[in-house]
Parts: C-alpha cells; structure tokens; sequence
C-alpha cells in the first residue's frame, strides 16, 4: 500500500475495521464471561489463550496489514515465532523434569 | 575539496584520512561535534566502536594480568602497582578476595560486552558492511549514532561501578541468583548498564538486517554476498531474538534488589546465619535459564564475525574461490537457528532429569555439525592455493588449528556424563578462551591489518605486524594449554588463591605461574601492535585503492578512504559472486564483483 | 547520496526500510515479553498455590481477588478502541483526509491517556494497602509485566504526540513519508494492544 489509494479501496478497509473492532469488543466480553465460570485451571487456560489468540490474530491481520504483508515480514516472524515457542516448551520442561523436585 | 550543494555527492577525502570532508547537507563545513562525536556516518561511527572497543579490550586484559599476580602468588603483596589500589582492595599490596571477585567478574563482562561484540560488529559491521554491498551509508544513520552513544553510556557505567561503596559486581559475568541478588550497589549497577548496552545491541541488530535485506546494490543476490556479510546478517538474528530474554531477567534482578521482589529468591534461604525477610518462592533455576538463553546465542555473535573476517581474508591470500561457499551459508543459518535450542548444556549440573538432559545433549552435539562444516570449508580453501603470506593471512591461518582445539574441547562439555566432572573448572575456561582469544582476537587482528589500507589509505608496517603475531600466538597458547590440564585434574575456577589451598592440585599448581608470566609477555606482544597502529596512522606507506588486489565491492567500486557521502561516486553494479579469483579467462588475475565482462545479456538476466 | 528505499518499498521485499526495521523491532518486543510471561509461567507452575495462601493477611483463591477485573476489561475495550483509531488515523492519511487524521490520531492518545489513568488508580490503590511487589510473587509479576506494558504505553504516546503535534507539519512537504511514518507507529502501536490482549487473561483471570 504504498501509495495514496483510491478512497473507495480505503473505504472498504474502513468497514473491515470497524467489524475487527466489534469483534475484539464481543471477544472481550466472552473472554470475562468465561473468567467467571470458574473452570479449572487446564480447560481455562486452553479457553482463554484460543481466544486470545484469535483476538491478537486479528489485530495482527487486520490492523497490522500481514493479511497483505510481504514474504520478508512472515520469514521474521516465523523465526521469531521459532524462537519464542523453543522458550515456552523448554522452560516448563526444564522445570518438571528435575532429579530432585 | 570541493563543496556539493544539497543532495549533490562531493568527492573530498579530507586529510582525517577517515573519508569524511565534513559536509553536511547544507554544503558547508560541519562543526566538530557533528563531524566527530555525534557523527551518523557509518565509518566514523564504525571508528569511534573501534577505539572505544580496543581500549576496553586493553582495560579488561589488564584486570586478568592483575588476577593473575595473585593466581601466581597467593597473598603476596604486588610490587610497584599494589599501593595504587588503596586499602579497601589491595591493603599492603595484597588482594582481597572482594577485589579478586570484581576483577574476574568485570574482566568477563568488560571482555564480551564492551571489548569484542563492539570491535566485531560494531565497528567492522558498521565499517564494511555498506560498503559491501554496495550501499551509501546503513538504513538508520541516526539510530546507528544513537547505539554508539547507548554503549558509551553503558561503558560508562560499567567503568564507574568500580568506584561504588564496595566495588564492581563480583558475582561473574553470568550473576547467578541467590548470590547477585543480595550483592553490593556494583550489581545493580552491572543490570543497568547491561540494559544500556543490550538497548544498543538491539538498535544496532534492527540496522544491520534492514541494511544487508534492503540496500544491496543492483545485481547483488544474497548468494551473492561476501561470507563476511552473512556472518553478520545472522549475527544481527541471534543478537535480535537473543538478548530481549537477558533484558527480562535484569528487570526481575533489578526488581529482586530494589524492590525486594523474590523471583529468583527461593524460600527459607538462610545469609550470615539468617533466615532472609523476604516472600520467598523464586526459583535461581528461572536466571539461569533466562541468562543461557541470550549467552549460548551471544557465544556464537563471538564467533561468527570472526569466521566472516578470515573467509574474506583466505579467499583473497589463496587467489581462490572459498571451498563450499554455497554449503557454509547454509551452515551458517542452521547454526544461527540451532543456537536457540542448546543452552541448558550450560547448565547439566542443576538437578536436570534425564529426559531434557538427553534433549540438550542431542542438540548440542548436532550444532557442532555446522561449526565443523565451516572450519572445514576454510581450511579445505588453502588446498591447491598459491598462499600470499601477508600478515592479515598469517593472523587468519592462525585462527583455524586455535578455533579447531576451541572447538574440539567443547566436546566433553556438551555430553553430560564429562561434564558432569569438567563443568565449573579450568577445563572450562581453557576451552572458550581458545575460542575467543586465539580465536577471534586473532581473527579480528587480521581484519584489522586487512582493512586498515581501506580506512586509511596507509599500509600498516609488516615487520611490526609479524612480531605482533608471533608473540600473540606462542604466548596465548602458553596462557590457555594449561588451563585444561589443571581443569581435567578438578581445579575449579573463581578460585582466589588458584586452587593452591587444595592437595589434588598440587601437581598442577605450578602452572600458574607459568601461566600469569606468559599472560605479561602477551601484553607486552602488543605493544608492537598499539606502535603499529600509531606510526600507520600518520606516516604508513600511502596506498590507496585496492591494495589486496580484492574482488569484493569496499576494494573494488570505492577509494581509499571511501569518498565522505555515500562511500561510492556512483553505486556499483554487481554482476558475480564475491571470489571470482584467478578465473578460466584469467588465471592470474581476479574479477571484481562489480566489473562487467563482455557478455552483458547474461549478467543482465542473471540479476535478481 | 540518498540512501535507497526510505519511502518507496524496494522491488524484489515489497517494503520500505521503516517498515521492515519496525517489524525487526516488534520481534525483539515479543521476545523481551516472551521472557517476562515465561518467567511467569515457572513461578507459577513452581508455586504450590497461586496467588498464593494469603497475600498480606488476606486468604486468596484467585487473581480476581486482589485485582479489579471490571477495571482491566474496561482497560482492555480502551486499548482495542485506540487501535482501531490509529488505523482509521493511517486510513484517512490515505483518503488525504488530513483533519480526520487529525482527529483519529488525537482519540488515539487521548485514550491511551485514559489507559493510563486507570492503570494509576489500579496501581495506587495496591500500594497504599500494602499491596507491593515485594509482599509475594504474584503481585511482583503483575506490577512487572503490567508495568513494562505501561512503559510502552508511554512511549506509545510520546511518538503519536509527536506524529500528531511538531511531526506533522511533513504531510505538507511529503505526503508519503509521512503516511508511512503513522503507518510504522500503527505497527508499534497495535503490538502494545497485543501484549495487553495476551496479559489481560494471563494475569487477571487465569
């Protein structure tokens, strides 16, 4: 998108964010509406990190433009994705698999 | 000189010899400030990293020459120098195992975060890397300036920790929890000038991957870059995704010490007889794991500059191409992605299980699958070569046979089993030393005589630099060979006295000695390198142009120095790879990399 | 000698150079906050109870007992709205709307201002019952993590002020640059929504 566009492209990228937004406000709603069921920890955490992840992915694809990004930015963060995944999977294993807990 | 008007490229080399004529955008002459101290020129930057590296490089030496006065001689008193140091580190001239901690502590930090990551990237990266590829300055010039001054300020700091209320950090380079959290003000000053230091990594990581991706000249393919770029480019990866972890971990230290959180303070934790009043739960474990996961990538940001530098310098001394080109990029990038998976080997003694003992094991072990692949690659590169013994040649063959025993040692300290007995002794610091010393010091000496022509227009003296290499290599082998033998024999390191104290060290005591003389005669080698430097400086023997007769764009496409704005009259097109040395249609000469040939159509079609 | 690439993208990676330094940028981010939520999972897969027995000398089950969880949902509805101000502020940049870019820009900070103001009642309101980061790891955790966030709620604001006050006068000079200069804060701007999405339930819910 690098140049000044046409303003009827942009006004349908208006709509699409406006949607995002109402989405992300629903999603919130859900997200506290869940919180307050009380489940237990494994099911809550799974529940609230889906939905979290929808939420950040939309924010990422809509507002942040990846939806129409270009390869160099996926490779990035792929590599960063890589590298953040080895550090959440390593951590907790480290920590279980212990000689003396 | 002459005076360009706005956007209009000058072509003044000035007589700083630093290429800059000091012009900024308005056409006329920059004030000093601008032109030296807050430069955004890429060279001058690259220059100011150089020197301010250098002299800490010297500065963190010289703290492990006076550790290694009382590893020789536990509890004499040292003649001379000792009254220098006051009563609270040396009364009567005798160090105080305070003063031995802080020396040993700031000697490896001062080492790898101010001496060798700023001389290897900082100002090689920044120096050569525009020029290589074919660009006119990096992609952020004032957030390259902003990185200088950020590890300035973190420099500063680190300087000034010595002088607190009981002295510098002194609980290692690698500050363990629950010891760092309860130190004296020298550590928290140590967390704040590695945030400053790690922010200037960051800026200078973003400037280095947008540079090499976004401002390669016409023509040239990533496949098409000098080895010594890729270096850098996965470098920059490493230093990007690495560090951020290590800056999360100084938060929670620096919370732990001054706000009395207790991340890394287990309950119940017993100091001087009593029970510390604090929260408790934290986990040492939880530092040690954020600390491994920047400090096993940032050994690899030690040497991957490094392997560039001698790359470039055996392709242009053997007049070949580099053995395996094509399979050490590749090497290069599985070694940057594998670094992120191997770091608890570090750690194997802490209680691990058997299961992600294996785990780290086995990838540990693969990642010195592409370390050997590029040693090969180099050393496979002399064979069938008509070597120039040049002295940046000799520091560079010197490097592979040093980085080869670097390497080869890592290999008992990966596999748990021998590490289990060789983790924490001098075994250990023998081998990263041969890694780093012998290692990459020679190989940045050899980039340093190599492209000194480049920044100056002036050769450095040979005779001086010969000697220079001579007694580098004999005396740091003499410094290090030992270390093994007494590691493998349990001396343990972070030992005030050396390990004399101990009766199964007995037989390999006497090393010590041998050891800290050898580590004052490799001062005393330098002293033809800092003559070298000076003299050349000034009154070197003036060549300008492509003195090495080198294929690569900073010797061939710009003048020596390069021109102050843009490096390059008009920026070059590339039409080959980077060693197209004695080809088929000239065995005895080279193409240049930005030299067209008499088939345009083909070079043509072949640019990306 | 300009230096190539700052406005127009260059051909073969389709961005421009402040595109792809900012993407580098939040890749760094996301480790620095990668490292701060796994430091949070050890403490708390390491803990016995979570928050904790008691906190000061109140009995706790969960977070929603010392955190106000109406104040963090309303924080996080303040959030989500100034993104999507910030990119309808990009989008009118696009439409040479120059006043509604104005406008949005301004909504922009004046929530993120909100954000913050809430975040000082939160926090004030911990501290002077004795709440503090030194009472127990969970209240450390969030006072770190939510205060790191805040940090770059901060610089979020100085940047937009910037982009909005002293900054814009380069719309008149060169539309482009400018555009892309908001569209690079967006970015940065929309990250630190996303950190929030993620610490939102992390800590006040789970």
């Amino acid at each position: 998108m690098a140049e000044l566009a046409h303003a009827e492209d942009i006004k349908k990228h208006v709509r699409i964010y406006i949607t995002v937004f109402a989405v992300l406000a629903g999603l919130t709603v859900v997200t506290v509406a869940v919180g307050y069921l009380r489940m237990p920890i494994l099911p809550a955490l799974l529940v609230g990190l889906f939905i979290a992840c929808v939420k950040g992915g939309l924010v990422a694809t809509y507002f942040m433009h990846l939806v129409s990004e270009k390869q160099v930015v996926f490779w990035i963060l792929m590599l960063t994705v890589g590298s953040f995944i080895a550090m959440f999977v390593l951590f907790p294993w480290a920590l279980s698999d212990q000689v003396v807990s | 000189m002459d005076h360009g008007s706005n956007g209009h490229n000058s072509n003044g080399t000035g007589s700083d010899g630093t290429g800059s004529n000091g012009h900024g955008s308005l056409g006329h002459q920059m004030p000093f400030w601008r032109k030296y101290i807050f430069s955004t020129d890429h060279k001058m930057i690259g220059i100011q990293y150089g020197v301010t590296a250098l002299l800490f490089l010297l500065f963190g030496f010289s703290l492990v020459m006076l550790m290694r006065w009382q590893l020789a001689y536990p509890g004499e008193s040292l003649p001379l120098l000792g009254s220098l140091f006051g009563d609270e580190r040396m009364p009567g001239g005798v160090m105080l195992p305070e003063f031995y901690n802080q020396l040993g502590a700031m000697h490896g930090t001062i080492m790898v975060f101010l001496g060798i990551v700023p001389l290897a990237v900082g100002a090689f990266g920044n120096y050569i890397v525009p020029l290589q590829i074919g660009a006119p300055d990096m992609a952020f010039p004032k957030i390259n300036m902003a990185s200088y001054w950020c590890y300035f300020v973190g420099g500063v700091i680190m300087l000034a920790s010595f002088f607190v209320p009981a002295g510098a950090a002194k609980a290692g380079w690698t500050s363990y929890p629950p010891l760092a959290n309860i130190e004296t003000m020298g550590q928290t000053m140590w967390l704040l000038g590695m945030a400053f230091l790690i922010t200037s990594s960051l800026l200078g990581a973003i400037n280095f991957l947008t540079t090499i991706i976004q401002l390669r000249a016409p023509g040239l393919t990533m496949m098409r870059l000098p080895f010594f770029v890729w270096a850098q480019l996965v470098t920059s990866f490493l230093l990007l995704l690495a560090f951020p972890p290590l800056e999360a971990a100084a938060v929670l230290q620096l919370m732990d010490r001054l706000a009395g959180s207790s991340f890394f303070m287990p309950s119940g934790l017993v100091v001087s007889g009593e029970v510390l009043n604090v929260a408790g739960g934290g986990s040492p474990i939880l530092w040690q794991h954020l600390f491994w996961f920047l400090a096993h990538p940032e050994v690899y940001v030690l040497i991957l500059p490094a392997m560039g530098i001698v790359a470039e310098i055996i392709a242009n001394n053997t007049r070949k191409p580099l053995w395996g080109y094509k399979t050490m990029v590749y090497s290069l990038v599985f070694l940057g992605v594998m670094s992120f998976v191997v770091w608890a080997h570090h750690m194997f003694i802490t209680g691990m299980g058997t299961s992600i003992s294996t785990f780290f094991q086995i990838t540990t072990m693969i990642i010195s699958i592409p370390s050997v692949i590029i040693l090969s690659g180099l050393f496979l590169s002399l064979y069938g070569a008509s070597i120039r013994f040049t002295t940046p040649m000799l520091f560079a063959l010197g490097f592979l046979p040093m980085f080869g025993i670097g390497g080869l040692t890592g290999l008992p300290l990966g596999l748990a089993p021998t590490d289990i007995h060789l983790h924490d002794t001098y075994y250990v610091i023998g081998h990263f030393h041969y890694i780093v010393a012998p290692g990459t010091i020679i190989a940045l000496f050899a980039g340093i005589y190599y492209w000194f022509p480049k920044i100056r227009g002036r050769r450095m003296n040979d005779t001086l630099g010969k000697i220079h290499f001579w007694g580098t290599f004999i005396f740091m082998n003499c410094i290090f060979m030992p270390m093994f033998i007494q590691g493998l024999a349990g001396v343990s390191r972070r030992l005030y006295d050396g390990g004399s104290i101990y009766d199964f060290a007995a037989p390999v005591i006497h090393y010590n000695q041998f050891m800290s003389i050898s580590s004052w005669l490799l001062a005393l080698s330098q002293i033809p390198f800092i003559v070298n430097l000076f003299m050349s400086w000034r009154t070197g023997k003036e060549e300008k142009g492509n003195v090495w007769e080198a294929t690569t764009l900073e010797w061939s496409a710009c003048s020596s120095p390069p021109i102050a704005h843009g490096n390059f009259v008009e920026l070059p097109r590339v039409f080959r790879g980077p060693y197209e040395y004695s080809p088929p249609e000239d065995p005895n000469g080279f193409l240049a990399q930005n030299a067209a040939t008499a088939a345009p159509a083909e070079t043509v079609a072949k640019e990306a | 000698m300009e230096i190539p690439y700052t406005v127009a993208p260059r051909p073969d990676t389709g961005v421009n150079n402040a595109k792809l330094g900012i993407w580098l940028f939040l890749a760094s981010e996301v480790m620095l906050f990668g490292g701060l939520f796994s430091a949070y999972i050890f403490l708390r897969i390491g803990a016995p109870a979570w928050p904790g027995p008691h906190i000061g000398y109140e009995a706790v089950t969960r977070a929603s007992d010392i955190l106000s969880v109406p104040m963090a949902t309303f924080n996080t509805m303040v959030l989500i709205a100034s993104s999507m101000t910030m990119v309808m502020a990009w989008a009118s940049l696009m439409m040479d709307k120059f006043t509604r870019y104005k406008q949005y820009m301004g909504a922009t900070i004046a929530l993120a201002f909100v954000f913050l103001i809430v975040k000082y009642f939160e926090y004030s309101g911990k501290l002077s019952h004795g709440l503090v980061p030194s009472e127990s790891n969970f209240l450390a955790i969030y006072f770190t993590l939510t205060g790191i966030h805040v940090l770059h709620v901060i610089g979020g604001i100085i940047v937009n002020s910037y982009l909005w006050g002293p900054g814009s006068k380069m719309w008149k000079v060169d539309k482009q640059h400018f555009a892309n200069r908001v569209e690079v804060a967006g970015l940065y701007w929309h990250f630190v929504d996303l950190v929030w999405i993620f610490l939102f339930p992390t800590i006040y819910l789970l």
